[in-house]
């Protein structure tokens, strides 16, 4: 009789809200995030020495550009760099935690697919503000970065969610290739992204063709917009419009794949 | 082999009369009353393919509250296949899964299913204590995390990385994470696979203890051993269909029966296999082997009308009845046993 009272009780349990989401999860995927030494490499350390090394040097500190120096652009590019490292990495250790088999696991739970994509997202934005924060830290202990101060926040901001895109990127290929080799390719893609996408050499400075091509790589639209408030000029169609097509390809991309994820095995 | 078409009419048996117990159950006007406890599980004629190989074969199960219930059979059987259907894994191609009553996905969003897998499903970078947590930050009830860790044996290890623990530490540790809802069905797939004999012990040992509170489990394993000393119930699958379902004695008896091993000298064979209940005779100079489904009306044959004397009565391990049942005949018991016949 108790057994089936505890029975009955237990069938009157209902399922967690939102899916399973809980803050306590984006805590402890933070604290993983934290012991992974590649990824806080990737995402701190390197942006910080790229900005130390190359963004600060005196001629482009005395350049103007827009409403500030050459500098504060070069902080915002290796911002973006260091931000969308970050999201990326982050997304992409789903692949990790597919092959581990953590995926699996969590759907012998309530969890539903949406609320773990948050979570990865929560995180991914958690550690991208880390990077935002390292570069932008620098940049004002330096003494060098000529912005007006609204533009500091401004602009953070502007690359921190922008960062998210990638985020989209990261689950996507964490999906789509199931391996541990993930991350050495997102590591080389991003890279080649923000080249191509005129994040560490502005795009006047390549050959008309590649020019073209380079508006059309997913970087592109969102290195133009992040320094826009700093640049000023007109503000192009083009861009916000690389910015939805990649976004729109990139969660479309995440779902397919997601979907096919959860309805195999 | 001859003999299994007998064996294999008992199980059917056992699902006719699962059937009736589910008309009854229909029949009654307040299906819904809280008298009549659901199924934990019931299966109704699922099947279940990946692409040209068909794994589970309309299998047909009802698994009651309260039940061990072992899920035996070879690798390959359709064990780990049927389980992802109970737990809303994977959806069968046709047929019915329902969990106490509800969608499998259902039943698990409301912490009424958990299960212990096989292999995998831990992260390296956490801690066995965070990993626990995390899995409790999932559930809208759940059981302390000391508490779950403590039941499982792992106090100890609490702060270790899971990538730092041993193949039994972490299946206890998956033990644990399946304690975390309080479940009324626990589900286990294969679970000391890879442990050597003192972790399975223990591992069963707090598995025991657990099941003493009135939880429903079901563990697939094709260790025998294990399902005869740890169920309750048997239920035997091989090439996606269940040939045999009952406790272990049943299970032993539908494949094998007994051996009775006597000195009788001079001894009839002819006469000896007319003898009813009598299905194999072998004669080693004064000593007869009968294979017998009866044992008891063969013995008593024996003792009263021949001169038979030493009588030794042996059921036949749970492996033979296996490898009768599930069709495994390459290996070398099965042989033995058939040359007997």
């Amino acid at each position: 009789m108790t057994a089936q009272s505890a029975l009955a009780a237990a069938l009157e349990r209902q399922p967690p809200p939102l899916g399973g989401f809980s803050p306590a999860i984006v805590r402890l995927e933070v604290r993983r995030l934290l012991r992974n030494r590649r990824t806080m490499i990737l995402a701190l350390v390197l942006p910080v020495v790229f900005f130390v090394g190359f963004g600060l040097n005196n001629s482009y500190v005395h350049q103007a550009f827009g409403r500030g120096n050459v500098s504060a652009a070069e902080m915002i590019s290796i911002a973006l760099y260091g931000a969308v490292a970050a999201t990326a990495t982050c997304g992409a250790m789903v692949s990790i935690e597919r092959a581990a088999g953590w995926s699996r696991q969590l759907r012998v739970t309530p969890l539903s697919p949406a609320a773990y994509v948050v979570i990865k997202m929560l995180t991914s934005l958690v550690l991208a503000a880390g990077a935002v924060c390292a570069v932008y830290l620098v940049g004002a202990v330096t003494n060098k970065v000529s912005m007006p101060a609204d533009l500091w926040v401004i602009t953070g901001l502007y690359v921190w969610i922008g960062s998210l895109l990638f985020a989209a990127f990261g689950l996507f290929i964490g999906y789509l290739l199931p391996s541990e080799n993930v991350m050495q390719i997102i590591g080389l893609a991003l890279t080649l992204l923000c080249f191509a996408g005129g994040l560490f050499i502005p795009l006047s400075q390549f050959s008309p063709g590649l020019q073209t091509f380079a508006k059309f790589t997913p970087v592109y639209g969102l290195n133009e917009l992040v320094h826009y408030p700093l640049a000023g000029g007109t503000l192009e169609w083009s861009w916000i419009l690389n910015l939805a097509v990649w976004l729109a390809i990139f969660v479309a991309g995440a779902v397919w794949r997601l979907r096919r994820d959860t309805a195999r095995v | 082999m001859g003999k299994n078409p007998g064996s294999l009419a008992r199980p059917a048996g056992r699902a006719m009369q699962i059937g009736r117990d589910d008309a009854e159950r229909a029949a009654l006007p307040g299906r819904q009353d809280r008298a009549v406890p659901p199924l934990a599980v019931d299966l109704r004629g699922v099947h279940k393919s990946f692409g040209s190989v068909q794994a589970v074969r309309g299998v047909a199960l009802a698994i009651g509250s309260g039940e061990v219930m072992a899920f035996l059979g070879p690798n390959g059987a359709g064990k780990t296949s049927t389980i992802d259907m109970i737990l809303g894994l994977s959806r069968p191609d046709a047929g019915a899964v329902e969990v106490y009553g509800m969608a499998p996905r259902q039943a698990v969003r409301k912490g009424l299913v958990s299960a212990v897998m096989q292999t995998g499903g831990l992260l390296k970078d956490l801690t066995v204590a965070e990993t626990a947590q995390y899995t409790a930050s999932l559930f809208a009830v759940s059981r302390p995390v000391g508490e779950v860790l403590e039941r499982a044996g792992i106090t100890a290890i609490a702060g270790r990385r899971v990538g730092r623990c041993s193949g039994g530490e972490q299946q206890r540790l998956r033990f644990a994470m399946a304690l975390i809802p309080d479940p009324e069905l626990l589900i286990l797939d294969e679970p000391t696979q890879g442990m050597d004999v003192e972790g399975r012990r223990g591992f069963w040992q707090a598995i025991r203890e657990d099941a003493a509170s009135g939880r429903t489990i079901v563990f697939a394993t094709h260790y025998l051993e294990e399902a005869d000393a740890y169920a309750d119930r048997i239920v035997l699958i091989s090439k996606g269909q269940i040939v045999a379902d009952g406790t272990a004695a049943e299970v032993k008896d539908l494949a094998s029966g007994r051996t009775i091993r006597a000195t009788l000298p001079g001894a009839d064979e002819t006469a000896l296999r007319a003898i009813p209940g009598a299905d194999g005779v072998e004669i080693r100079g004064d000593t007869v082997l009968i294979h017998c489904g009866d044992s008891d009306a063969v013995a008593r044959r024996l003792l009263n009308q021949t001169p038979a004397r030493d009588l030794e009565i042996t059921s036949r391990g749970l492996e033979d009845a296996f490898l009768a049942l599930t069709g495994d005949a390459a290996a070398g018991p099965a042989g033995e046993s058939q040359a007997a016949i």
